[in-house]
């Protein structure tokens, strides 16, 4: 690649600290937020005027723990059961339509596109109606079997641009040194899936993570709400008082899993392992 | 070890196309056999079948003395080297050549592995490489890797799907040799697909040549070279190729474009009837007449013809003649062109020169050939009516007198080398 030019540097970092700014100040107003005392709230700086842990008390041990810490439970376990059901279906799936050739793998992949870009306010009401005839309002199967819905298709299609990235012959080698169709798969795609399958499962945990609609409108009771609905239901200590501190420090909770999946993974995720395989 | 038997295979796709048509071939124990033949022409899909990475849709395979029809590639014990390598990426050298005995868990133990790897490593001068992973490795010993998992473990054969398509030119010579070198050592019988004749002439004890999923021949090199059954064995095999052109039968003379050759009785009678015959004569078979002496000048023709193009290559001078074909072969050479991945250029007669001669581009060279190196072939059915097959069996006899010998030769060495040890 040609050397930038001073000037072209110049404007490189000009813009990527606009965006920058623009994409983490409401995460740092959030974080400030949650520090200020809940008398503090309106007095319009950025940063507390005392800074005070009120507001995580509040829900962790205070009048929102009955609250936000089954939430917090919920979320984490339905999210990570989607995410582990998704990823184990969505290899086999995505292995499948890579390397096989059978009919309606077109199919396949069409209705996967088609169901995730189905807006999911218009499953919403036929689902609540269902799940309430046959006993999964408000559990956690009751949310898994939708959040797979969400991000089984995205899981698919990922991956099968992954596996389909995987040179074939590896595994074909790999039967010729001796391997089962099963442990070439095991021994010699996985190691090189495994980046793909890490991206694909922190994405498909962000997306149940996340999730809000199905959330509040599938449960009603602390057994299955996830903390994105939960937060709707916070109060202030007084009806004069605004749950703002609070929400914004149950905010700030919820974004510390996934910072730290990122930074765990990150190593994983870059890709670029398959190079050396074959003659590049 | 193992011979191995291939019985009428066939290879026919869902969509019915079929890409093998019914090959028969014994491979001997020991042998080095190379199916060669232009793109599309069946081989690798022959080779997989081997292997076992492909069904087989008809016919009998057979190793050693079992029929391996429907056997798991694993259940083989073949080792193969791809043309792409298809080493494992996330493993070291070592790990990568280990990988097929890790496979028969239980079987060899770590002391055993370690000392097998180092053997292998050895033999292809890996030693200083084995820690490293195959992204930080050059073509060639990534090539090497590659053999040395087939090598290390006691195969039944090997197998190789072009392995060196992927060198440069001077690495692609030294592997070539390395490759002769290892074979001859273990005496491992080896099928080895190449769509280059020169790998072909040069590394296999006994060469099969493919067309459109059918087996033309199955000679020693000398042999191919030198009896070609049909049009497309004698132009497929030779570099430069063999030229091509329309005889006319007119009396006792048959009229090649350029010069008239006096048909002897054995001439007479391989033509038969026949009113037209395709000639094939090989580049390195023509000279320039101003260099040879009187008494072997008078044996063959001489013409003098308008020279194109000459390119000089150091130890040879090649001049390019062009010439018009006539409407009754011109179909039949064009096909053959199309067949042997040729570009339907124009018609031209290719000459291998001494590069003594003083014959240069534009000047009117008189030629020399010996008609009774001519090979003259049927333009319907394309076999070569030269064919003799006495002299076709008695060049693959002394070619494989001369194998056992050499293998012997490469035994007692390695013997040697052993006791001195």
């Amino acid at each position: 690649m040609k050397a930038l030019s001073t000037k072209m540097k110049v404007w490189w970092i000009v813009i990527t600290i606009l965006v920058l700014v623009w994409s983490l100040l409401p995460v740092l107003s959030i974080f400030a937020t949650s520090f200020k005392l809940p008398s503090q709230l309106n007095l319009g700086s950025f940063w507390p005027k005392t800074w005070s842990t009120t507001n995580y008390e509040q829900i962790f041990a205070g009048s929102a723990k009955d609250l936000f810490l089954p939430a917090l439970r919920n979320s984490i376990g339905i999210s990570l059961i989607a995410t582990a059901i998704a990823v184990v279906l969505a290899t086999f799936a995505a292995y499948a339509i890579a390397r096989l050739d059978f009919p309606g793998k077109r199919l396949i992949l069409t209705t996967a596109l088609g169901v995730s870009i189905f807006p999911v306010i218009s499953l919403v009401t036929p689902l609540f109606n269902l799940w309430r005839n046959i006993g999964l309002y408000d559990t956690w199967l009751g949310l898994i079997i939708p959040y797979l819905s969400l991000t089984l298709p995205i899981s698919i299609w990922t991956l099968a641009a992954f596996f389909r990235q995987i040179p074939w012959e590896l595994e074909q080698a790999a039967q010729v040194d001796g391997a089962t169709t099963w442990q070439a798969f095991r021994k010699a795609i996985v190691p090189l899936a495994a980046p793909g399958v890490f991206t694909t499962a922190l994405i498909a945990f962000f997306i149940a993570w996340n999730d809000f609609v199905y959330g509040i409108s599938l449960t009603s009771t602390s057994r299955a709400r996830p903390v994105p609905a939960a937060l709707a239901f916070f109060t202030g200590a007084s009806q004069f008082e605004e749950p703002t501190g609070a929400i914004s420090a149950a905010a700030v909770v919820v974004t510390v899993p996934v910072v730290i999946l990122v930074l765990l993974f990150q190593r994983q995720i870059v890709s670029g392992l398959t190079q050396g395989a074959v003659k590049g | 070890m193992a011979a191995i038997n291939l019985k009428d295979i066939v290879k026919r796709y869902p969509d019915g196309f079929l890409a093998v048509k019914g090959v028969s071939l014994d491979i001997r124990d020991g042998e080095f056999v190379i199916l060669v033949g232009p793109s599309g022409c069946g081989k690798s899909t022959l080779l997989r079948m081997i292997v076992g990475l492909e069904d087989i849709s008809d016919g009998e395979l057979r190793i050693g003395d079992a029929v391996v029809n429907d056997k798991a590639p694993r259940d083989r014990h073949l080792a193969m080297v791809f043309q792409n390598y298809a080493l494992y990426p996330h493993l070291t050298v070592f790990e990568n050549i280990a990988f097929p005995l890790r496979l028969q868990r239980g079987q060899f133990s770590e002391d055993e592995i370690t000392a097998k790897v180092e053997r292998a490593a050895k033999t292809l001068e890996l030693q200083d490489h084995l820690q490293r992973k195959p992204a930080n490795l050059s073509g060639g010993q990534r090539q090497r890797v590659a053999m040395g998992r087939a090598i290390v473990r006691d195969a039944n054969a090997f197998l190789f799907d072009e392995p060196l398509s992927n060198l440069d030119a001077k690495l692609r010579g030294q592997m070539r040799t390395e490759i002769a070198r290892m074979q001859r050592r273990l005496g491992t019988t080896t099928v080895y697909v190449t769509h280059d004749q020169t790998e072909a002439m040069t590394l296999g004890d006994r060469v099969a040549v493919l067309s459109k999923g059918e087996l033309q021949q199955v000679a020693s090199p000398r042999g191919l070279y030198e009896q070609p059954v049909n049009l497309f064995v004698a132009g497929f095999i030779g570099s430069p190729p063999m030229n091509f052109m329309p005889g006319e039968i007119e009396g006792d003379v048959l009229r090649l474009p350029f010069v008239d050759v006096p048909i002897d009785a054995r001439l007479r009678e391989r033509i038969g009837d026949r009113k037209i015959v395709i000639v094939g004569i090989r580049p390195e078979h023509f000279s320039d007449a101003g260099l040879l002496e009187d008494s072997k000048r008078s044996e063959g023709v001489s013409f003098d013809t308008e020279v194109d193009v000459t390119e000089w290559l150091g130890a040879d001078l090649y001049a390019y003649i062009p010439f018009e074909t006539s409407a009754e072969v011109a179909g039949t050479l064009a096909e053959l062109d199309r067949d042997l991945d040729g570009e339907g250029m124009r018609t031209q007669l290719v000459v291998a020169l001494d590069d003594e001669s003083r014959i240069r581009d534009g000047d009117t060279a008189t030629l020399w050939f010996d008609p009774a190196r001519m090979l003259v072939f049927d333009p319907e059915t394309q076999d070569n009516l030269m064919f003799d097959p006495e002299a076709a069996k008695s060049i693959d006899e002394q070619n494989e007198a001369d194998r056992r010998a050499s293998l012997e030769r490469a035994h007692a060495r390695e013997k040697a080398a052993a006791g001195s040890r």
